[in-house]
């Protein structure tokens, strides 16, 4: 993967920088100047990708210096987390997508060897075992399976028979469920079904037969009551009922949904305009710059700015699938859809909590939420959707 | 060939299984998936807008309704701390008002300029201008910030003079607490200091909104519910911004009760300075009551520090301070009585019938348990020959009450001082009261897990071993030897004034027995307290109590090595024989003897507290406060 710089005399031909030039005619200068140039030149980026989500951030930012109540330092801060997270994007877009699937093996095992861990002698914070401490550095282990988790998958399944066979089916679906069984005893159920459906989403673009589907679709509804009375904790099952009758506990559990459907509905069509909501500002609405940071906006723009703000998440879905369509390898191609519909999944958990037709989970809106792990895993991802867009190496040229 | 060959190979291959190129047939479902996931994407933001759009628009005459009723605010206003007097109504404990300035964003017409003059006028170093800075950007433009606080009277009158310059600067003035006597009733009162993490535990936080100070010892804490007052609050409106526009409904704060003390500060002065440079712990207990005329424990600490934060240096200081300026000496420390123990060793020998008090016994230079070797000696190195109960208290003969509590037995011993109050606590209103120790066969079985040994039992006689008590143990006990046996649980606040359970004894006279040996240590010729005998009379007590710690690596210089082995000095004592109205203890630490050191200190306070002027008056330096 050596960085390979061919340079060019900058005299010869078509190439040649202007005589003399704006500064001055050392030749040397130039061709300094034109191998720089041609290593800029190779960065690998997907524009439209980019310029979509450059928008969204943009907005977010609006949108949470009002929710900040109108702190720049919040801005600056936060202005400082997205140009980071950009750069990291642009980072992994110039990995080869090779790499991502060679890792994957590796950096699967490790991580659920973790999650073990994690179960054996995790930290307990705010009541769910969901943290490892090595000492110097407490993170979440199941963070890093929102991404292992399709690489995984779709290294397993391009090494096979396309669509996927019985037993290829029934690993798979071993592979996913040995991961999401332990994020649930943690209890992180919001983690736990975001890493589920990412699985889910590569078998589904494998081209897994419907009636694999449909037997699928069976069992969810089947495993439904099961999980109510075995597995989802008092304080999970108190925000689904609440979902249903927010109005039967104002103040505990359904203070959220109320407070935030408050927002969303005062704001009206056109909104109360900038600065104006005052849901937000008088502390009604908990979490402003985070998860419910969509309720902020759209009490302060409407509905005609949630019609351009999810237009702009629709087109980075729409963009990402056409990466993953116009994608030649077979493994890449599934990562690609795969990661594109987990970002519809966080927009939709997210936008549905705050809209009031999803219980409360503990999942950010991509680019928008104030959070530093979870843009760090969407960011990771869109990377890895630029780098499949072009089948090169690093910084090479383009296939 | 198998599946994986052919996927492994370059070429397309026909397979055997369903004759078709499953790359290929893979490749067509896939499309035919993305275009499908294309339409889910689609559907999921049409149902987005679709709920959104329902809110927004059909709801939203309803929301907004909602959101306006959302805009009254309930602002708590503290109520002011109740004050601490002392018996003669001098405040021991009181607010004042002090001044701040504030400076608020949006009215600040000129913000770089007004703080340029502000850092001239107060005198502020860059540092805090960058933190001032910050907190104005990063806080909301309608909130006064804190510029600086404790104004003095030329900074108040400089910016009174600039106010035309200063739009947006305005001065708030608080109450803040202030304990004029500094020291000298540190460990008494206490100290206020901000509500930390441990304090919400024990509070309802509905109280203490808005209130920034709860009491962290002594009295301030002890009385914390009596002292803090209720709050008020104020109902108001606010604007989209959170600004307020109208004041609906105010609820004035009940300001908290004021406590009296049954302190006197100047004899709580007196007695400080008494201790001189000692360190160690004076109680002065009125025996009619129970009152505590003066608590003092000495090297102090001054509380003024603790109340807005002490800073991180001056806590250090403290705390590391050899002396540990923060103990309580008076109540929390522990010490072995000594001799001091010795009138109560007396009456529970006559209470079991086993001494006669006019009986002579001869005593020796030493005391040995029969059959045993070891020789218990005498704190005179000849002994005292032959004496009666009254010569045995007098002299402070010790072969006599080893053989006493020998022949007692440490369960008869243990009882009758359990009895008397030791080793329980005694019920005082301050918080941090140490119970002391009085042993016995069961308390070493279960602590050290070891039988008790009759040799622990005749040193028990003079105070030592294993027995502990806090000075005011000792001033309780000798109130109750004062009183006959009459007991009162020592207070400083009236409300916690109770007549405890009296001690009765076989025979009346037995209470006049031991009081007239105590009489005699002061007022005979071979009292150990000679030297302090006074127009009125005093009966009293020395003791001296080993010292068993020494740190054995500390480093001191030779002359600090060997104040630290001295013994330390304690003296019980009351006044006047006939009629008492004080009760003292004291201890000096490492003070000697207790004929030498502390009964001259006894003498000192009780000739102040009963009106008498000294031979020699003391010259006492109260604590400076003026400052």
């Amino acid at each position: 993967m050596a960085i390979k710089l061919i340079r060019k005399r900058a005299t010869s031909g078509g190439e040649r920088l202007h005589r003399g030039g704006p500064l001055g005619g050392s030749a040397r200068w130039q061709q300094k100047a034109a191998s720089i140039l041609a290593v800029i030149r190779r960065i690998n980026y997907d524009p439209v990708l980019l310029f979509f989500l450059m928008l969204i951030a943009a907005i977010g930012l609006v949108a949470g210096y009002s929710a900040s109540e109108q702190s720049v330092v919040w801005v600056e801060k936060s202005a400082f987390r997205f140009a980071l997270a950009f750069l990291l994007m642009l980072a992994i877009a110039q990995i080869p997508q090779r790499f991502f699937f060679t890792i994957a093996p590796w950096l699967f095992g490790f991580v659920v060897l973790l999650l073990v861990a994690v179960y054996l002698f995790g930290d307990i914070g705010k009541g769910a075992r969901r943290w490892l401490d090595l000492g110097f550095i407490r993170f979440q282990p199941a963070e890093f399976l929102k991404l292992g988790m399709p690489m995984m998958l779709a290294w397993f399944l391009a090494k096979r028979p396309l669509p996927p066979r019985f037993l290829d089916v029934l690993i798979a679906l071993m592979l996913i469920a040995i991961p999401t069984i332990l994020i649930i005893l943690q209890p992180d159920l919001g983690t736990a079904i975001l890493v589920m459906m990412a699985g889910i989403f590569v078998l589904f673009f494998a081209g897994l037969s419907w009636w694999y589907v449909l037997a699928f679709v069976l069992a969810v509804s089947a495993a439904a009551p099961m999980m109510w009375f075995y597995v989802m904790h008092d304080y999970q099952k108190e925000r689904v009922l609440t979902l249903f009758n927010p109005m039967a506990d104002p103040l505990g559990a359904g203070y959220h949904t109320i407070q935030s459907m408050i927002a969303i509905g005062s704001g009206g069509i056109w909104g109360k305009g900038w600065l104006q909501g005052t849901q937000s500002h008088l502390n009604f609405l908990p979490e402003g710059t985070t998860d419910f940071i969509l309720a902020v906006y759209a009490e302060e723009f409407g509905l005609m700015g949630l019609i351009i703000l999810f237009s702009l998440y629709l087109a980075v879905i729409w963009r990402g699938l056409m990466i993953a369509a116009y994608a030649e390898s077979t493994a890449g191609r599934m990562l690609a859809a795969a990661i594109s519909m987990t970002f519809l999944v966080y927009v939709f958990v997210n936008a549905g909590m705050v809209i009031g037709i999803l219980p409360v989970v503990g999942v950010p809106l991509p680019l928008m939420s104030y959070g530093g792990t979870a843009l760090v895993t969407i960011m990771i991802a869109l990377g890895m959707l630029m780098s499949i867009r072009t089948q090169r190496s690093f910084l090479g040229h383009e296939r | 060939m198998s599946i994986r060959d052919a996927w492994r190979s370059t070429e397309p291959v026909r397979l055997e299984d369903h004759g078709v190129d499953t790359r290929h047939q893979a490749r067509q479902i896939f499309r035919r998936r993305i275009l499908l996931a294309a339409f889910i994407a689609l559907a999921v933001f049409a149902i987005l807008l679709w709920r959104a759009a329902f809110l927004q628009v059909d709801r939203h005459a309803h929301f907004s309704e909602l959101a306006e009723s959302n805009r009254t605010r309930t602002l708590v206003i503290p109520p002011e701390r109740g004050r601490i007097f002392d018996d003669a109504g001098r405040v021991v404990a009181d607010n004042i008002a002090t001044f701040q300035v504030q400076i608020t964003r949006e009215d600040a017409t000129n913000l770089k300029q007004e703080l340029t003059i502000l850092q001239e006028v107060l005198n502020l170093d860059d540092d805090t201008m960058n933190d001032l800075r910050e907190r104005i950007r990063f806080g909301r433009s309608f909130d006064p910030m804190l510029v600086k606080s404790d104004l003095t009277p030329f900074e108040m009158a400089k910016i009174a003079q600039l106010q035309p310059w200063l739009p947006g600067v305005e001065i708030h003035s608080s109450l803040k607490r202030v304990y004029p006597y500094r020291q000298l009733l540190a460990h008494v009162v206490g100290y206020v200091g901000r509500i930390n993490v441990a304090d919400l535990k024990r509070i309802n936080p509905d109280v203490y909104q808005g209130t920034q100070y709860i009491g962290k010892s002594g009295i301030e804490r002890q009385y914390e519910d009596v002292l803090h007052g209720t709050p008020g609050h104020k109902d108001v409106e606010v604007d989209a911004l959170g600004r307020v526009v109208k004041v609906l409904n105010i609820v004035r704060p009940i300001p908290g009760k004021d406590i009296h003390l049954s302190l006197d500060v100047p004899l709580q002065g007196i007695a400080a300075a008494a201790l001189g440079a000692f360190s160690g712990a004076v109680v002065v207990e009125d025996p009619r009551t129970g009152a505590i005329k003066a608590m003092v424990s000495r090297p102090s600490f001054d509380p003024n520090l603790f109340v807005d934060g002490i800073s991180q240096k001056n806590y250090k200081a403290l705390l590391d301070d050899p002396e540990r300026p923060l103990f309580d000496r008076a109540m929390t420390a522990t010490y072995p009585p000594g001799s001091t123990i010795k009138p109560v060793m007396a009456l529970a020998g006559l209470q079991a019938g086993i001494v006669d008090p006019n009986k002579k016994f001869f005593a020796g230079p030493y005391f040995q348990i029969p059959g045993d070797e070891h020789r218990y000696r005498d704190w005179q190195r000849w002994g005292h020959g032959w004496v009666t109960l009254d010569d045995a208290i007098t002299q402070s003969c010790d072969v006599y009450f080893y053989d006493l509590a020998f022949r007692l037995g440490i369960d008869k011993l243990h009882q009758f001082l359990t009895e008397f109050g030791l080793g329980a606590k005694t019920g005082i209103d301050l918080p941090g009261e140490s119970s002391g120790l009085v042993p016995s066969r069961e308390w070493k079985r279960k602590t050290k897990n070891q039988a008790w040994y009759p040799g622990e039992t005749v040193i028990a006689g003079i105070g030592q071993g294993y027995m502990l008590t806090t000075i005011l143990q000792l001033a309780q006990t000798t109130a109750t030897l004062a009183e006959s046996g009459k007991r009162f649980r020592p207070w400083l606040v009236k409300t916690n004034e109770l007549a405890e359970p009296s001690i009765v004894m076989n025979h009346a006279s037995y209470w006049n027995d031991v009081r007239h040996g105590m009489f005699d240590v002061v007022n005979s010729p071979k009292g150990t307290a000679r030297r302090i005998a006074a127009p009125y009379l005093i009966a009293g007590k020395t003791g001296t109590a080993q010292v068993f710690t020494v740190a054995q690596n500390a480093r001191y210089n030779a002359k600090a090595l060997a104040q630290k082995l001295h013994d330390h000095a304690l003296f019980i004592g009351f006044a006047p024989y006939d009629d008492p109205r004080i009760a003292v203890a004291i201890i000096a630490e490492h003070g000697g003897s207790g004929a030498g050191t502390t009964a001259p200190m006894a003498r000192k306070i009780m000739d102040y507290a009963l009106g008498y002027q000294a031979k020699a008056p003391v010259k006492i330096e109260l604590i400076n406060h003026g400052d």
